[in-house]
């Protein structure tokens, strides 16, 4: 993996994490887009979900190919980095270049694995605060971010409910469901597994579970789509054959698809990571901060909150995104809802979904004039 | 604007909190914030409605009126605003107890069936009545629970909750409702505009 490029902050105030242990002078890596004005009024923070980074839109330096967010950032988009400045940090856990289980170890000098400290939601949203000092804004014009991110949007405005004009928690959910976990704990198990793993150690041994995390991100994959776009796409098609073969190769085009889709992803992407990040979204449950009562994360906040979901999504489906417009209705925060009609699933958030990036870009500029 | 928007506007007083159920695109919660200073809320079922009212800035809610009215606390507003759409409920009753729950003072507008151009159809053509406001054929109709002016009057006496005003809107015209005129105004009135309060 190409590392030249990438832009880090070396955060030195120490960070106290939820497991209890505490880290100091740790790299978080960024990207930025568009310009800072000078009343420094025009900063949004944009979380990426369980597998993005920092590179949001254009070319992303380290894969080469299209930031995962190209749809809805960029010149006169959704996201127009012609008015704002878009800053992105990789997540702490990850594995784009901020700290995480693929570093140094400090005190053994060895590669962390599993070894690094158990992070959450919360300690990715603190560390990313850091951001804000280092660029000197007072307050964000907006937070974003779909799925996991959308995640990082909520506990941001619940931890700091004055440093955000606007928040946009896209196709996400306060609290990770039973189903949630149970797809995760599948991805976990599978790079357990792979006998290259070898209880994280892989790095030292030039190996790495390569098989594991492919069947990880299989399954993973197959939650991001609808039932009816699978079918619509890939039906019952064979794949380059005209009958079935009549053993255990990819006859359909759905498992060629997906063994694809493995196989592009243990590319770009550490088995170490993704095991920290999914336990991170398990251990989601920000109404579980706050005794059971999700109106009691956002109790100060004056923040105009943005809600969206999509129709098709069944990993956080619209009534889970409902829940949260239902929990600031109760203590009259601004809050505005919409569930965008589309079969795309869970994925419908990365996908050029024409409503999705319409509702997204005149909820920003209205609410930007407005200043 | 709807002559029935005007009316409700110089109902509402100035820097209160609004909120319109089935709100459509948003025209009089737009004009309430621009020009009242007022906090407003859109709740509103349709999907194209929802993505104009966005387009004009405008806090919406897309939802159900009949399922999600339940999520804003007692008295969470100073005006809940339902125009022309009780009759389409199928708990009209209830809709009007819960519209009461959340908000201080409810003004609702009622297309009157007691109209004499509905009576007359109805008289002399022997089916069921379409105009202006009341489009729609007997069997496609979302109008389920239709009512004269007169028998919604009598039902807000009847459940004991305070009538602040009634007005009737006939054309341009707008009047005062009373118990001395209301079969008079029964008889004229398109539209009824009652500001109630439990």
């Amino acid at each position: 993996m190409n590392t030249f490029n990438i832009k880090t902050i070396i955060i030195r105030k120490p960070l106290k994490l939820d497991c209890g242990k505490t880290i100091n002078n740790y790299p978080i890596a960024y990207e930025t887009y568009g310009s800072l004005n000078d009343k420094k009024d025009n900063a949004i923070l944009i979380f990426h979900a369980l597998t993005g980074d920092q590179y949001v839109t254009g070319i992303n330096p380290v894969t080469n190919k299209d930031g995962w967010w190209s749809h809805a950032v960029g010149p006169e988009k959704s996201i127009d980095t012609n008015k704002y400045f878009i800053i992105c940090a990789n997540i702490i856990g990850g594995c784009m270049g901020s700290y995480g289980p693929g570093h140094q170890d400090p005190d053994t000098q060895k590669i962390f694995g599993i070894n690094f400290p158990i992070i959450t939601i919360n300690d990715m949203v603190n560390a990313q605060y850091n951001l804000l000092d280092h660029f000197k804004i007072k307050k964000l014009f907006s937070v974003i971010g779909g799925s996991m991110g959308g995640m990082q949007v909520l506990q941001f405005v619940s931890n700091f409910p004055d440093k955000t004009k606007t928040a946009v928690p896209i196709a996400c959910s306060a609290s990770h469901s039973a189903q949630n976990i149970a797809f995760n704990e599948l991805g976990r198990q599978a790079i357990a597994a792979d006998n290259n793993w070898n209880n994280g150690e892989y790095f030292s041994k030039n190996i790495s579970p390569d098989k594991g995390l492919a069947v990880a991100r299989m399954a993973a994959h197959i939650t991001y789509l609808s039932k009816k776009s699978l079918q619509e796409k890939f039906g019952r098609k064979l794949q380059k054959r005209e009958q079935l073969n009549f053993s255990f190769d990819a006859d359909f085009q759905i498992e060629s698809y997906l063994r694809y889709q493995g196989s592009i992803f243990v590319d770009r992407f550490d088995a170490n990571s993704y095991l920290y990040i999914t336990r991170a979204m398990d251990y989601f449950d920000l109404p579980g901060q706050f005794n059971g009562n999700l109106s009691n994360a956002f109790k100060e906040t004056k923040t105009k909150f943005f809600i969206i979901s999509f129709t098709s999504d069944w990993l956080y489906p619209t009534q889970e995104n409902k829940d949260i417009v239902i929990a600031l209705n109760a203590i009259g925060a601004d809050v505005g809802f919409v569930e965008i009609e589309s079969d795309k699933g869970h994925d419908s958030f990365l996908l050029d979904v024409p409503d999705f990036l319409k509702a997204l870009k005149n909820f920003l500029e209205k609410s930007y004039s407005d200043n | 604007m709807k002559i029935e928007f005007k009316v409700i506007i110089d109902l509402i007083d100035k820097n209160t909190k609004v909120l319109d159920v089935g709100c459509g695109d948003g025209t009089l919660i737009e004009f309430l914030k621009k020009n009242k200073n007022i906090n407003t809320r859109g709740l509103e079922i349709s999907k194209e409605n929802v993505q104009k009212c966005i387009a004009k800035g405008l806090t919406i809610i897309e939802g159900n009126a009949e399922t999600d009215l339940m999520q804003f606390p007692d008295n969470s507003f100073d005006y809940v605003v339902l125009s022309q759409t009780l009759q389409a409920f199928l708990h009209p009753e209830l809709m009007i107890i819960e519209l009461l729950r959340v908000g201080k003072k409810v003004i609702i507008t009622i297309p009157n069936f007691g109209n004499w151009k509905l009576r007359l159809h109805l008289l002399t053509k022997g089916t069921m009545p379409i105009t202006k406001n009341l489009p729609y054929q007997w069997y496609d109709t979302p109008n389920i629970h239709m009512c004269t002016i007169k028998d919604f009057y009598h039902f807000i006496k009847a459940k004991n909750f305070k009538i602040f005003k009634s007005l009737a809107l006939n054309n341009r015209d707008v009047s005062l409702i009373n118990d001395s005129n209301i079969e008079i105004k029964n008889f004229f009135a398109e539209l009824g505009i009652f500001l109630i309060e439990k």
